[in-house]
């Protein structure tokens, strides 16, 4: 009977049109659901309605790879159930018999599923510093999307902070854009570029592409700065300025607006209510649905691919979703090609081995809550400093996030712990000098992001009945 | 290496009964141990709705809830917070007429413990209470009680206990318990070792099993009442507020958040936790909108549940074993022992130190249930 039951894919990004695509190869019609207007995912992000601007001016180096995905879409549209501005919610039910809920256009939905296909990929991963909720700062992400998606830029002069590729990237996507790119604030020191060289031997290309965008900074006279740390935003009521050290002196520069961001942290919220067993990645330096080589998770109807299921990129995204689609085909019984199975996993493989690469060469700021006074806010939702942590930690004696989040409030708030946990472990960490995983993981709980209470009618189904 | 403790009392399970206890036998001079598989406070006692609520016990209970009443708005001198404990007034909302008939009924069963209720009828409803936009048949509301923080009060008992000089062990599950004939020997955790001449079991949802190990078999259940909570909104809503038949309550925190609950969540296959029902939690958002108009627009941020246990008659059970002596048990309190808890814990002191309540308890002895087993057993 389960067998009749849709397969269901979330997220249209790299691994979930890729998932779909090899599950239409084999004459399934999926329902994909994504909770934006259009497909495309993060770094394919199409703007709302298309404004004229060509693919190469859009996605600059991954123009083609970006049409080539869009256009793999819109083929198969005729073949699945596709499920614009859908957000998935919850996962309700115990194996066999889940349930996925979700809300399209504030109303209600649910579905059973037979297999249920997590492509949920990424965000930012931000750390506060004095400052940060001022307005005209902006992660990185945020700053590109508004490029890409909306073809505006967030300021006209601006300083770009943080670690990651994405970094010199961005800076470069706004120069081109033509706005003023006042520095590139690097917070690795420079030694840690180093590792780019044994990189470059695995991934000539990435390393010649962030070459060429650091050269062309740095030719138009853009200052490029490493091992750097903010003091703070200047302004009082939006961004004129940053103050940081770099090389043991303070330093400031004029701007309007800052964009940075660390890195991106994945999705995994829905995994966590399937019931997915995690265990702690070191590289992404966060919990992560354990999976198989494939995607499977220890929930026998519950599978993950791409960014959400740890940090690989979309060329890795790509590969990852078909060999999740790979992964249902086979356990539905149909037949698989070992031969492709394999090149796909060697692909991917190659793929994870620069990851570890990269991460070296912009490392995570693992000392970051040592300069960050006390009185700056690290939770947004619920105005919550990081000296109000420290109290709390302190007076409850507390070693464990959760018993952090019920007695300082942090991760309480709007958006559930998933923009502030990263710095709410880091700062528990610090304070009990212990490794992050030993301060345990934020439990999730439905509704992934906040839902309206008038959503919809009452249900007729009820969760694993 | 193991670790030997000596104690006058061991508490098994840190929730608010159990941190009460050690709290109130401390501050008598006793030497106690308490235990606790996780984190003390963060089963139910650390998650429930908040409700401190007297309105609608059965009467045996309202002398203890009564005794409870007092120590309430004495949290701050007792543990240090205060909880965010507000005495706003419980409103219980008649949705028909054979529903405020219950009300009036209950309202002169309680007259002699002094819960000074006060019956509206629906024609005043709406200038006594002009914040309410329903209709209804009527309403009955309990001016002293209230609503507290749960995740603060529970391990801030815990806590004050610790700072008294109870020795607390947390993430510690005991493992195993023997009667010694002397008293009782406890293996908790990896190591730890302890002898108590006396002991309670208060370890809520888990109770059972400890009191089967004594031969007293209870029929206790797991339920676990469905938690929604909205985004901060302005200040409107003065009081907590039920409805009769229990399938929807909510207040407003001083935040602004609504918090509102009704209807059961469901275990997970680690039953120490639970999920709440998405039909538990949309029925309670329907209901809040009827209410509440202006909550339509207004955004949900989490829902949650938590593992309470339940006894058949609605009753918790609190005394002596009726097998060990030296074992007292207080569990099972059917979703309402957040508020008397803290007298538990003052019934529990008296017991372990006089074997005397000075509060009727006799309604909860564990004997009631092997009576009943012992009469199906003969009228079989
Ligand atoms: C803002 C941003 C900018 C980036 N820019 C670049 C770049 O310039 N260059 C580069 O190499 N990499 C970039 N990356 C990384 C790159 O986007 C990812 O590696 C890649 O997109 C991963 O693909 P994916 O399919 O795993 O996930 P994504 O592309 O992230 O797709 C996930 C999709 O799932 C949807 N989704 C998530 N949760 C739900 C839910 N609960 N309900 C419904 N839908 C949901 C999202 O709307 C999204 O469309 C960027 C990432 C981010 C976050
Ligand atoms: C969602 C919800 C809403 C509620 N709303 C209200 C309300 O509004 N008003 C009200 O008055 N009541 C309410 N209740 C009921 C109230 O929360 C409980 O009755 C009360 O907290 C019970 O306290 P306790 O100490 O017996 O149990 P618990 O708080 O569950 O404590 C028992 C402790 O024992 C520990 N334990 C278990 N096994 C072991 C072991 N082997 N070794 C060591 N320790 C162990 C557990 O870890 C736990 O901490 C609600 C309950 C829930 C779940």
């Amino acid at each position: 009977m389960t067998d009749a039951l849709p397969i269901v894919i979330v997220g249209a990004g790299p691994a979930g049109i890729r998932a779909a695509e090899q599950m239409v190869e084999a004459g399934i019609r999926p329902i994909v659901l994504d909770e934006g207007l259009r497909a495309g995912g993060q770094i394919y992000r199409r703007p709302m309605i298309d404004d004229g601007r060509s693919y190469r001016n859009r996605y600059g180096s991954e123009a083609r790879k970006a049409e080539q995905l869009h256009a793999a879409f819109e083929r198969l549209r005729p073949a699945i159930e596709y499920r614009p501005e859908t957000l998935a919610w919850n996962v309700s039910g115990q194996e066999r018999g889940g349930h996925l809920d979700m809300m399209t256009d504030g109303v209600h939905n649910q579905i059973a599923f037979s297999k249920l296909l997590l492509c949920t990929g990424a965000t930012d991963r931000v750390l506060p510093f004095p400052g940060w909720t001022r307005p005209g700062v902006f992660t990185l992400g945020a700053a590109q999307t508004a490029l890409k998606a909306q073809g505006c830029t967030v300021g006209d002069r601006l300083v770009f902070m943080g670690s990651g590729p994405l970094l010199y990237l961005v800076a470069w996507q706004y120069m081109k854009a033509g706005a003023t790119v006042a520095a590139v604030l690097d917070t690795a020191p420079l030694r840690s570029k180093i590792h780019l060289v044994s990189l470059f031997a695995r991934a000539p290309r990435i390393v010649a592409l962030g070459l060429f965008y650091g050269a062309q900074l740095q030719l138009s006279g853009v200052k490029i700065r490493y091992g750097v740390r903010p003091e703070t935003v200047i302004g009082a009521d939006r961004v004129e300025g940053i103050r940081f050290q770099a090389s043991g002196c303070t330093q400031e520069l004029e701007c309007d607006a800052i964009a940075y961001g660390f890195a991106l942290r994945p999705e995994t919220q829905l995994a966590d209510l399937a019931g997915c067993r995690f265990r702690f990645e070191d590289r992404d330096r966060t919990w992560l649905p354990e999976r198989d080589a494939l995607g499977r998770t220890s929930r026998k109807d519950v599978y993950v691919s791409g960014d959400g299921s740890g940090i690989a990129g979309a060329d890795a995204a790509e590969i990852d979703g078909q060999l999740a689609a790979l992964a249902i085909l086979n356990d539905v019984g149909k037949t698989v090609e070992g031969d492709r199975l394999r090149q796909l996993m060697a692909a991917r493989a190659r793929i994870l081995r620069q990851r570890e690469i990269l991460e070296n060469a912009f490392p995570f700021p693992r000392d970051w809550f040592e300069t960050v006074p006390a009185e700056t806010t690290l939770c947004r939702c619920e105005e919550i400093s990081i000296g109000e942590i420290r109290r709390a930690v302190e007076a409850g004696n507390i070693g464990e996030i959760n018993r952090m989040k019920a007695l300082s409030r942090v991760g309480m708030g709007r958006c559930q712990g998933r923009m502030c946990s990263v710095a709410a472990t880091e700062v528990l960490r610090s304070i009990r000098n212990v490794e992050p995983q030993e301060t345990g993981r934020l439990r999730a709980q439905a509704p992934v992001k906040p839902i309206p209470l008038g959503f919809g009618g009452p249900l007729d189904r009820e969760a694993g009945r | 290496m193991i670790q030997r403790i000596s104690a006058d009392v061991t508490i098994i399970g840190g929730g608010l009964v159990g941190s009460s206890a050690a709290l109130a036998m401390r501050k008598a001079g006793l030497a106690v141990v308490l235990i606790d598989k996780g984190f003390c406070g963060a089963q139910a006692s650390g998650v429930n709705y908040g409700g401190v609520r007297r309105q609608g016990r059965p009467p045996e209970q309202l002398p203890l809830s009564q005794r409870a009443h007092g120590i309430w708005p004495r949290l701050k001198a007792l543990v240090g917070i205060d909880g965010e404990y507000v005495p706003s007034g419980h409103l219980k909302l008649a949705r028909t007429e054979a529903d405020f008939a219950k009300l009036e009924a209950y309202a002169e069963i309680a007259k002699p413990y002094g819960l000074d209720l006060e019956l509206v009828g629906a024609a005043a409803l709406k200038t006594r209470f002009p914040w309410l936009s329903a209709a209804g048949a009527g309403a009955s509301l309990c001016p002293g009680d209230g609503h507290a923080n749960p995740r603060l009060v529970s391990p801030a008992f815990a806590r004050a206990a610790e700072r008294a000089g109870v020795k607390v062990f947390e993430q510690t599950p005991v493992r195993d318990v023997r009667a010694t004939g002397s008293g009782f020997a406890v293996l908790a955790g990896e190591n730890v070792e302890i002898r108590s001449r006396q002991i309670v079991n208060s370890a809520g949802a888990w109770s059972d099993t400890f009191a089967a190990q004594f031969g007293e078999s209870v029929p206790l259940t797991r339920i676990y009442p469905s938690m929604v909570v909205t985004e901060p909104l302005p200040v409107r809503l003065p009081v907590s507020m039920g409805e009769q038949g229990g399938s929807f309550y909510g207040r407003q925190v001083a935040r602004g958040n609504y918090v509102m609950g009704g209807g059961r969540g469901a275990a997970l296959a680690d039953p120490d936790f639970s999920r709440p029902s998405v039909t538990a939690a949309s029925s309670v958002m329907q209901r809040a909108i009827a209410l509440f108009p202006h909550l339509a627009n207004a955004q949900v941020i989490r829902f949650w549940s938590g593992t309470e246990a339940e006894m058949p008659d609605g009753n918790p059970v609190i005394g002596a074993s009726q097998t060990t002596p030296g074992l007292f048990h207080a569990f099972g309190f059917c979703g309402a022992g957040f508020q008397i808890a803290p007298a538990v814990g003052e019934v529990l002191l008296e017991l372990v130190a006089t074997g005397q309540s000075t509060t009727p308890i006799d309604a909860f002895s564990i004997g009631r249930f092997s009576q009943v087993a012992a009469q199906t057993a003969v009228s079989l």
